[in-house]
């Protein structure tokens, strides 16, 4: 995201309504048939030649996704049509190192998109992928000499399969759930990171995730390892054309934040309105390490989202701070998950929703204290903001705490947008829109004041055009 | 500065089917002071809320004109836009908004002139705030939130400083001040009175407040209607022998 105010106004005045619901015409290199079946992913995991683990664990996980049902709980899966998706859909090959390398037609769109603006400006590293594979991916090489590694998960398979040996699956199971079990069968492309000991990386690091065509899945698969006392942070961003076909996307987010290390992981998710968006996200935090969650959902027909930090060394801290809006045919049902496993730690829950137009919001929440995690503070908010009433708010917090002491502080609040707040900003001339968007940002603004300022004004510009009703 | 007259005639209004204002006439013109009297539950708070088309108030008779336009059929920011203005009795709060980043924006709603950048309008606040005896630290605090009563009635007029209404409506300005911040208040009314000229409607209950800002009229409200006008003498008078006289 972050995109130039020039490359707006094109998109806006070449596209119109949702900005980012362009379409690239550009012919895939391999697109698997409609369906899943062992054959399908057989042949993904050959065209990548992985080791021979790599196709058993997926093999092993398309057995898990056969046997789960949908989940009974949450939004509406059940017109997700998984025999009428195209699984895998690999773009033109190209070297992925240059722009100038990449496919021309691949390059216009993420071009249009900012991506290589952005990069240019703030970003020390950029990975971007386009239906199921990265297509570029490029790291600032002070970074790259001090050890650090920025790939495509793929090509880090075959480069440093130590990693995935250790780490590949051991922090979000192939048995999680269905989805983490759809992802762990046919997953491709997503994000590789390994901060050295020591090393902080000042600059945010970026990926884009773009999909391009109907009926398909995205399934990326992102780890993260920050070793002992590093600093990363790592933004993703996420769009597609706007189609009448519904397509599905199913990530898994690995972290592990090693002692005295910190990951913040920036989700700025912008989803045409007619996708599924069913990710599973989890990072281990252990002795004073920091993990934070910052999770923005604007888009997709449907996100089931609630990225989860155990909390497993003494001292260690967790934050997940998310915002979620909600229009006409939207349900946005995210939260958080916070287990602490190890004493002394801490950890803080906000999250904010604003529904309109019929849109759904749900706020659903697992806070965990373990058996001898002793000495624990926790702080969960939850602030829904309804903008009609024909829009809907609920919120399902579960805990479950098996020790005495605790200091856990708990708050949620729903709110209407003020008949009175609204008088008083029209009356100062402010349109009814201008108001509204005025209300929402400023009700937001607790949750996007994290965020670096280019994706704040950003954020800002997304929700303004969600209130215009542009969009969808 | 061309003269910009409202006329209220036999307005009528009602909240929730009790009917508050009962047939009101009233003229005010740039470069006048009003200030209409009343004791409590007499319309006054409502006359200005229906001038301003509050979502709760309904009209039910009577016209009232903006230099010979129709108000009434104006929504809330037409009317700003066309120089109406209200200092509020209770100011609302607005979280997350920064004071500076609202009144920039409605500034720039305005679009008669040319919009104002961030830099710009930096100093024409901090200088807005000085004449109130503000810190600058309020333009970066959101709207109204954390303020005193006293504050939110500066900021009040410091809103009206920077939008240079031609009509403005001083709904109980004075409550809730001490005599020092009245002293302040009075004094950033006056300033802008003597700058732009625009028509000022003070409701007040109480006459101190015209101990500093000196009324060319004073009307008194009693049921909905005006039921008597004068000068500036005549809320001397009102101090010494208070409503009842008026008020049957």
């Amino acid at each position: 995201m972050a995109v130039p105010t020039q490359t707006k106004k094109l998109i806006d005045t070449t596209f119109g309504t949702y900005k980012f619901g362009f379409r690239t015409h550009v012919a895939s290199a391999f697109k698997s048939p409609k369906g899943l079946n062992e054959k399908v992913v057989r042949k993904l995991s050959e065209r990548k030649e992985e080791p021979k683990w790599m196709l058993d664990f997926r093999l092993r996980a398309l057995e898990i996704f056969e046997q789960k049902p949908l989940p009974q709980w949450g939004a509406d899966l059940s017109k997700i049509d998984f025999e009428n998706l195209h699984y895998y859909i690999m773009p033109p090959e190209k070297g992925m190192k240059n722009w100038g390398d990449v496919n021309p037609e691949i390059a216009k769109a993420f071009s249009l998109l900012g991506i290589p603006q952005a990069e240019k400006k703030f970003l020390a590293a950029t990975s971007a992928q386009f239906e199921s594979e990265v297509v570029y991916s490029s790291l600032h090489e002070a970074l790259s000499k001090q050890g650090v590694i920025f790939d495509s998960t793929d090509n880090a398979l075959k480069n440093h399969p130590e990693f995935f040996k250790e780490y590949f699956g051991k922090i979000i199971p192939s048995n999680d759930n269905k989805f983490a079990a759809l992802n762990s069968a046919v997953w491709s492309g997503g994000t590789f990171i390994y901060v050295p000991k020591g090393v902080e990386v000042a600059l945010p690091l970026q990926a884009y995730f773009r999909m391009n065509s109907d009926n398909m899945g995205q399934f990326e698969r992102t780890l993260i390892i920050a070793d002992e006392g590093s600093k990363v942070h790592y933004i993703e961003g996420c769009t597609a054309p706007v189609s009448s076909a519904n397509s599905l996307h199913a990530a898994v987010v690995e972290i592990i934040v090693k002692k005295n290390a910190r990951v913040q992981y920036t989700t700025l998710q912008d989803w045409a309105h007619n996708i599924y968006n069913l990710v599973t996200k989890r990072a281990y935090a252990y002795e004073n390490a920091e993990m934070f969650w910052l999770d923005c959902n604007i888009g997709s027909h449907v996100t089931m989202k609630y990225p989860a930090i155990y909390l497993m060394g003494r001292g260690a801290r967790g934050e997940v701070q998310s915002l979620a809006f909600s229009g006409k045919n939207q349900h946005q049902d995210a939260g958080a998950k916070i287990i602490h496993a190890a004493p002394d730690t801490s950890s803080i829950i906000n999250s904010k929703s604003i529904s309109k137009s019929g849109g759904r919001t749900t706020y659903r929440g697992l806070l965990k204290v373990a058996k001898g995690a002793h000495n624990i503070k926790a702080k969960i908010n939850c602030d829904a903001l309804l903008l009609d009433s024909d829009s809907r708010s609920d919120t399902y917090p579960t805990n479950i705490i098996e020790e005495d002491d605790v200091n856990i502080a708990h708050e949620a609040t729903v709110s209407k947008i003020g008949e009175e707040q609204m008088f008083y900003l029209r009356s100062r001339g402010l349109s009814e829109q201008e108001a509204g968007s005025m209300i929402v940002n400023g009700f937001a603004d607790p949750i996007i004041k994290h965020l670096p300022m280019e994706y704040a004004v950003e954020l800002n510009r997304l929700i303004e055009m969600e209130m215009t009703g542009s969009v969808g | 500065m061309n003269k910009t007259t409202l006329k209220i005639s036999g307005l009528r209004a009602k909240i929730e089917n009790k009917e508050i204002l009962k047939g009101l006439n009233l003229t005010i013109k740039s470069g006048e002071i009003h200030a209409i009297m009343g004791p409590n539950g007499s319309g006054k708070s409502t006359l200005c809320n229906v001038l301003m088309n509050h979502p709760k108030y309904e009209v039910t008779g009577g016209s009232v004109t903006l230099d010979d336009q129709n108000l009434l059929e104006m929504e809330t920011d037409e009317r700003a836009h066309k120089g109406l203005f209200l200092a509020f009795q209770h100011p609302i709060e607005i979280p997350g908004v920064t004071f500076a980043n609202f009144l920039r924006l409605a500034k720039n709603a305005n679009k008669k002139e040319k919009a104002i950048g961030p830099a710009d309008f930096h100093k024409v606040l901090k200088k807005s705030l000085g004449t109130l005896k503000m810190n600058d630290t309020f333009a970066e605090r959101f709207v109204n939130a954390g303020l005193s009563g006293g504050e939110r009635k500066r900021a009040e007029i410091v809103q009206m400083s920077i939008l240079k209404p031609r009509i403005a409506l001083l709904d109980e300005i004075d409550s809730g001040l001490d005599i020092d911040a009245l002293r302040v208040v009075a004094k950033g009314i006056n300033d802008i009175f003597e700058k732009e000229k625009p028509a000022i409607l003070i409701i007040t209950h109480y006459q101190r407040i015209l101990n500093h800002i000196k009324p060319h009229f004073v009307h008194i409200m009693s049921d909905g209607k005006i039921i008597k006008s004068g000068t500036g003498a005549l809320a001397h008078e009102l101090e010494k022998h208070g409503y009842e006289k008026y008020v049957k």
